[in-house]
């Protein structure tokens, strides 16, 4: 740490650059204390981000008597396995429709979205016409407003078109995301150009090169755009919540909300319930994380 | 092809070949067929249901959706007389002012932390961007229930009984607010994984070799490096995560509406106007509510599409 800048300045420059490169990673004493520091921030924080995790199985798996006794204590007393039975044979806790109605939400707005807002910006990329920039504008202008401010308006044409309490009151409008098409726009634009005029020498039209050739060699984009969407689709809550309003058609995250707001249930069902509702999306994380973390890290949208 | 810019318009750049082929009506047909159903989708779901609003918002709407009973700006002038609608907005300012600064530095440092080690590093990463997995519901429900519960049980409560305090009733007290400890913990637990993502991914893009000059010109400590290399370096990237901290505290609906349901004291603009649509049915003042948030973004928006480039994250 103490070789004098100087010294290392009269050397060749690639020489340098080793000694800095190898200097960065000398072990000293100094050194040694602030990586031992840095893991045990690191671990400290790791427990604190596992903490809601770890008491949402504690409590799903304890008996109501074991959650409220006096004295907490980090492990349930007996683990009750009984509890999950119970859950799902109980007929006033009807999660399983709440996961149904959830999964059936997720995929079909996940699958609408990759169609349209693909396509959409496929056209917007790659096709000229010539009202393409005046369009691609007023889809731009609607990215200024978030969705979610203007839920009343949206709720309104619905109601309008009778979709409240309907699937696909709760699906179609959330498909139609400027955003998402922006962001394929984008993703086209860099697309190599030469693979299209390969598939256009074989005498394919713009349909069939963007199905045979662009759809299959972008699987990694798509895959990211689906893993996000499905994300923000199952966690969605205060769309379904305007729209789902017959027990029948809510999402998971209505209905316990509901549970959680009325504490109509016992407390470890619905830590229990919590856990299964969760269960799907670490499922995607564990698998489809790479996607994810690069779709998150491109794009900055949320999940 | 130049790399993309925002404002490019789709040029034409079809080889001349295809051209001669006289395929000009199948360019159009093919771009109505790529760009019109959503087209279709983005006018009746999301232009439609704005211009709606608008008219609605200059009548009297109580119990129906229809415009008519016209009553000029009142809607407008009710909102912004001194009520629950300003109070809203305070309520908003209040959360963005705790809530962007401490995402801000904390999914900053553990990006810092995290970038500093190799070992064990993508298990961390993975360890703080779970709670992205979980949504505000069910961190509601466990914050609601288990950490911030108000009887002797509750984990906090527990905690500081071990130092002699006792039960704090965390979402049942204005005096002191202790419902913003809980409202503001569970937003850092669930969004600090997704930022740091953000910052990790800028710090990876800054140039080794802008290190290595520092340590050539003397920077020894890490404070000298981060300020003088890594934070400037990050501006885009810090810019973005500031204003989609904020556009997303501006949307914040789910937590209040599960911890604290309409009560009075904390109420933000989204939840009053579930409110004030859902159980008032008063559709007049909820469309002019949302007209005011729409102009409100909007605004926010625009001054920052100055000084970033209008959408992008980086």
């Amino acid at each position: 740490m103490s070789a004098p800048t100087s010294a290392l300045a009269e050397q060749q420059p690639g020489v340098q650059e080793a000694e800095v490169r190898r200097r960065r990673r000398r072990v000293t004493p100094g050194s040694v204390v602030v990586a031992v520091l840095r893991y045990i921030a690191l671990v400290i924080s790791a427990v604190l981000f596992l903490l809601p995790f770890y008491l949402i199985v504690r409590n799903a798996i304890s008996l109501d008597t074991d959650i409220t006794a006096p004295g907490w204590t980090l492990f349930p007393k007996k683990i009750h396995w009984e509890n999950v039975p119970e859950l799902f044979t109980d007929p006033s806790v009807n999660i399983l429709q709440g996961l149904l109605n959830s999964a059936i939400i997720a995929v079909l707005q996940t699958v609408g979205i990759l169609l349209l807002c693909s396509m959409a910006g496929y056209g917007l990329a790659r096709i000229p016409y010539r009202w393409a920039t005046p369009i691609f504008y007023a889809i731009l202008v609607t990215l200024m407003i978030p969705p979610a401010v203007t839920f009343i308006p949206s709720f309104i044409i619905v109601s309008q078109l009778r979709w409240v309490d309907t699937y696909q009151g709760i699906i179609v409008p959330v498909i139609f995301s400027g955003f998402t098409t922006f962001l394929f726009r984008q993703y086209f634009l860099n697309f190599p150009r030469s693979l299209e005029e390969a598939a256009r020498v074989d005498g394919l039209g713009y349909f069939g090169a963007y199905w045979r050739v662009v759809v299959p060699n972008s699987g990694a984009f798509f895959a990211a755009i689906a893993v996000i969407t499905f994300i923000a689709s199952w966690n969605a809550f205060l769309w379904p919540l305007l729209i789902g309003q017959d027990s029948s058609m809510w999402t998971v995250q209505v209905a316990l909300s509901t549970f959680l707001t009325a504490q109509t249930i016992n407390l470890h069902e619905l830590f229990l319930a919590a856990a299964v509702s969760i269960l799907p999306l670490v499922l995607v994380f564990v698998f489809l994380q790479r996607y994810l973390v690069q779709g998150v890290a491109e794009t900055g949208i949320k999940g | 092809m130049s790399a993309p810019t925002l404002m490019a318009p789709a040029a034409d750049t079809t080889p001349p070949a295809r051209q001669a082929r006289g395929r000009i009506g199948g360019v159009t047909a093919a771009f109505w067929l790529f760009v019109g159903p959503f087209l279709v989708g983005l006018v009746i779901f999301v232009y439609l249901p704005i211009v709606w609003s608008v008219v609605l918002s200059f009548s009297r709407a109580q119990n129906t959706v229809t415009p008519g009973d016209w009553v000029g700006l009142q809607n407008y002038i009710d909102l912004l007389q001194p009520g629950p609608f300003l109070d809203s907005l305070i309520t908003f300012t209040i959360f963005a002012a705790l809530i962007v600064p401490l995402t801000f530095v904390l999914s900053l440092g553990l990006a810092l932390l995290l970038n500093g080690v190799r070992v064990m590093r993508a298990f961390f990463r993975s360890v703080y961007f779970l709670p992205t997995a979980c949504s505000y519901v069910v961190a509601s429900l466990v914050w609601k229930l288990s950490i911030f519960n108000g009887v002797r049980f509750g984990l906090a409560n527990t905690f500081l009984s071990w130092f002699g305090v006792d039960n704090i009733a965390w979402l049942a007290t204005t005096s002191p607010p202790w419902y913003w400890l809980v409202i503001v913990t569970v937003r850092l637990w669930l969004q600090i994984g997704f930022y740091m993502i953000l910052f990790l991914a800028g710090l990876q893009r800054i140039s080794p070799e802008l290190y290595e000059a520092a340590a050539v010109d003397g920077a020894r400590h890490a404070w000298q490096t981060f300020r003088y290399i890594t934070f400037p370096q990050l501006r885009a990237t810090s810019v973005a995560v500031l204003l989609l901290l904020l556009i997303n505290a501006y949307q914040a609906f789910d937590e209040f509406f599960n911890l604290l349901g309409n009560s009075s004291f904390a109420r933000p603009p989204l939840v009053y106007l579930y409110y004030t649509a859902q159980f008032n049915q008063d559709f007049g003042h909820g469309t002019a509510g949302a007209v005011i948030l729409a102009l409100l973004i909007m605004v926010v928006t625009l001054a920052q599409g100055r000084i970033l480039g209008f959408g992008k994250a980086e």
